[in-house]
């Protein structure tokens, strides 16, 4: 990667509440280019606000989120003007919904989703729009005579492959993944994880996955965060914070995954 | 007809309607909301439209109502009878007469001049609608300028049909700024949108007005390898011999025989009058 020295996205003390309850609170952390941070934790406990308050689609009560922009440095995302932040979300940033339909347009050609965040940035060239589609296509494993076809007539592990070469075509620097296995049988999981992982090492992503599955993190994160109640209980690199839990919920966690 | 007020609508309501009108002639092509009325016929009969001219109409304008390009077609006939009644107003089918022209669905072929009004009756003003159900999220494209939107559904048609299939209500993108549905005219008309006259739009249902100022800057949108292109049935006009008006094409027996015909049903005849002569014209009818 380059030769930047600070952190790409650093997290501080990001609080969310709805109305008394807690969505998350006390979250800080950095993430570094090329990094892939995992967030673990059951149904509840607040991964998913989080991941929201982080990528700009919820506005956290508290804290701060501070992203490296390419033309400005470090700059506040929650403060940030809305045009600068929604740019943001579709140059810089990449979101992998857990279902394929939220983040597809699903009446419009698996060539026109793909291409559609290259004419956001001002592709004009049918020619060119065209090339780069079949070539994410190619690159997600989709066959490129399918390019005409709506994801309505793909199946689950297409459609998710489908989202990512829609997500990654503008070559984002950070993407976050909300459960992006979630629904989908586990041979088709085991090659959507198989793909994910080549495509963040060749492009050098980073990324923020949250997830209740420990197999995904295992594969995919550097480091991981489990989250409990809202709160960040524990907080390592993944294979010592799997290997070696040292939280009571973490143990449970780890403890509890079913063994073939 | 001493119950109505000039022009059906009270006057607070012909106030409120002026002053969209100059909203929106401030800002081109932004859709300004207003409060639509009922109006004594039905949605998508052109009540928005109505309701423009209604707060348009002055006791010395000349009006003229076009449905389609014909001056003669019910939806024509019957609002120029409205206005007939309830202003008072002369009513005219001729093009360069006229002041102020209702249009369904045509821009007269005849060059419009400073002194005219072009009203058009809307359906659905939002060009991002069929992509994007949320107004909400519209509203917000339209005011951070996101327009990819737009190009995808010129792709998809160009994927499916090899070209831009979009044949009216073609999208533009008004001086740089907004992109707008030009209510459902052939985009052969689309290039005319340039032009002297005032062009004012009115959608009833969606309770929206826009305008064009005179010599607005209006750019079809389009690929640079698949330019826009404004094109028309390859044929003359089989009653006039025009070869630059856009054609209807009628069918006339059940063994494939078929004509084409001006749609703007003033030029075509002011044509004929001049000696003009088509295909299929007989020397008695003209």
């Amino acid at each position: 990667m380059s030769d930047q020295q600070g952190p790409l996205l650093s997290v501080r003390d990001v609080a969310k509440f709805y109305g008394p309850r807690i969505g998350c609170t006390d979250v800080s952390f950095d993430l570094w280019p090329g990094e892939v941070m995992g967030i673990v934790g059951e149904s509840g406990s607040g991964k998913t606000t989080l991941l929201n308050c982080l990528a700009g689609q919820l506005a956290p009560d508290r804290g701060a989120v501070r992203f490296d922009t390419r033309a400005d440095g470090m700059v506040d995302t929650v403060t940030m003007s809305e045009p600068a932040r929604r740019m943001l979300r579709r140059t810089d940033w990449a979101f992998v919904h857990q279902h394929a339909h939220d983040g597809l347009r699903m009446n419009v050609s698996a060539g026109g989703n793909v291409g559609e965040r290259l004419m956001a940035v001002g592709a004009r060239n049918y020619a060119e729009i065209r090339e780069t589609a079949l070539d994410w296509l190619g690159r997600v494993e989709i066959s490129g005579e399918r390019i005409d076809d709506r994801p309505s007539a793909f199946s689950g592990g297409m459609r998710q492959r489908l989202q990512i070469a829609r997500n990654l075509v503008t070559g984002p620097r950070l993407v976050f993944m909300d459960e992006p296995t979630g629904g989908l049988d586990v041979s088709v999981q085991a090659r959507l994880l198989d793909l994910l992982r080549g495509l963040v090492r060749e492009m050098g992503l980073s990324a923020i996955i949250v997830t209740h599955d420990l197999a995904v993190v295992r594969l995919l994160a550097d480091r991981l965060m489990v989250m409990k109640d809202g709160r960040v209980v524990e907080a390592g690199l993944t294979d010592q914070v799997l290997d070696d839990p040292q939280h009571g919920y973490t143990q449970l966690l780890v403890s509890s995954v079913l063994q073939v | 007809m001493t119950a109505y007020n000039f022009a059906y609508l009270d006057e607070q309501t012909k106030r409120m309607i002026r002053r969209a009108i100059l909203k929106g002639l401030a800002i081109p092509g932004y859709q300004v909301p207003f409060a639509s009325r009922e109006m004594p016929m039905p949605y998508g009969w052109g009540t928005g439209g109505v309701q423009v001219s209604a707060a348009t109409l002055t006791p010395d304008d000349t009006f003229k109502v076009i449905d389609q390009g014909a001056d003669d077609t019910t939806n024509a006939v019957s609002i120029r009878k409205f206005f007939e009644k309830t202003a008072q107003v002369a009513t005219t089918e001729k093009t360069a007469e006229a002041t102020v022209i209702q249009t369904r669905h045509r821009i007269p072929e005849e060059p419009l001049t400073e002194d005219q009004i072009l009203v058009y009756q809307v359906p659905i003003p939002e060009p991002l609608r069929f992509l994007e159900p949320s107004e909400v999220e519209t509203r917000k494209m339209h005011a951070l300028e996101e327009y990819g939107l737009m190009h995808v559904k010129l792709y998809e048609d160009i994927s499916r049909h090899g070209h831009i299939a979009t044949a009216y209500a073609y999208p533009v993108k008004v001086e740089g700024r907004y992109v707008m549905d030009p209510s459902p005219i052939p985009k052969f008309d689309n290039p005319k949108m340039e032009m002297a006259g005032i062009q004012l739009f009115g959608a009833g249902r969606e309770q929206r007005i826009y305008a064009l100022p005179p010599y607005t800057r209006v750019v079809s949108l389009d690929f640079e390898d698949h330019p826009f292109d404004p094109s028309k049935a390859d044929h003359p006009c089989d009653m006039c011999g025009a070869g630059d008006s856009y054609l209807d094409e009628v069918i006339v027996d059940d063994a494939g025989g078929r004509m084409f015909v001006c749609s703007d049903t003033d030029y075509c005849a002011t044509r004929q009058a001049a000696g003009h002569r088509g295909r299929l014209t007989t020397e008695d009818a003209a």
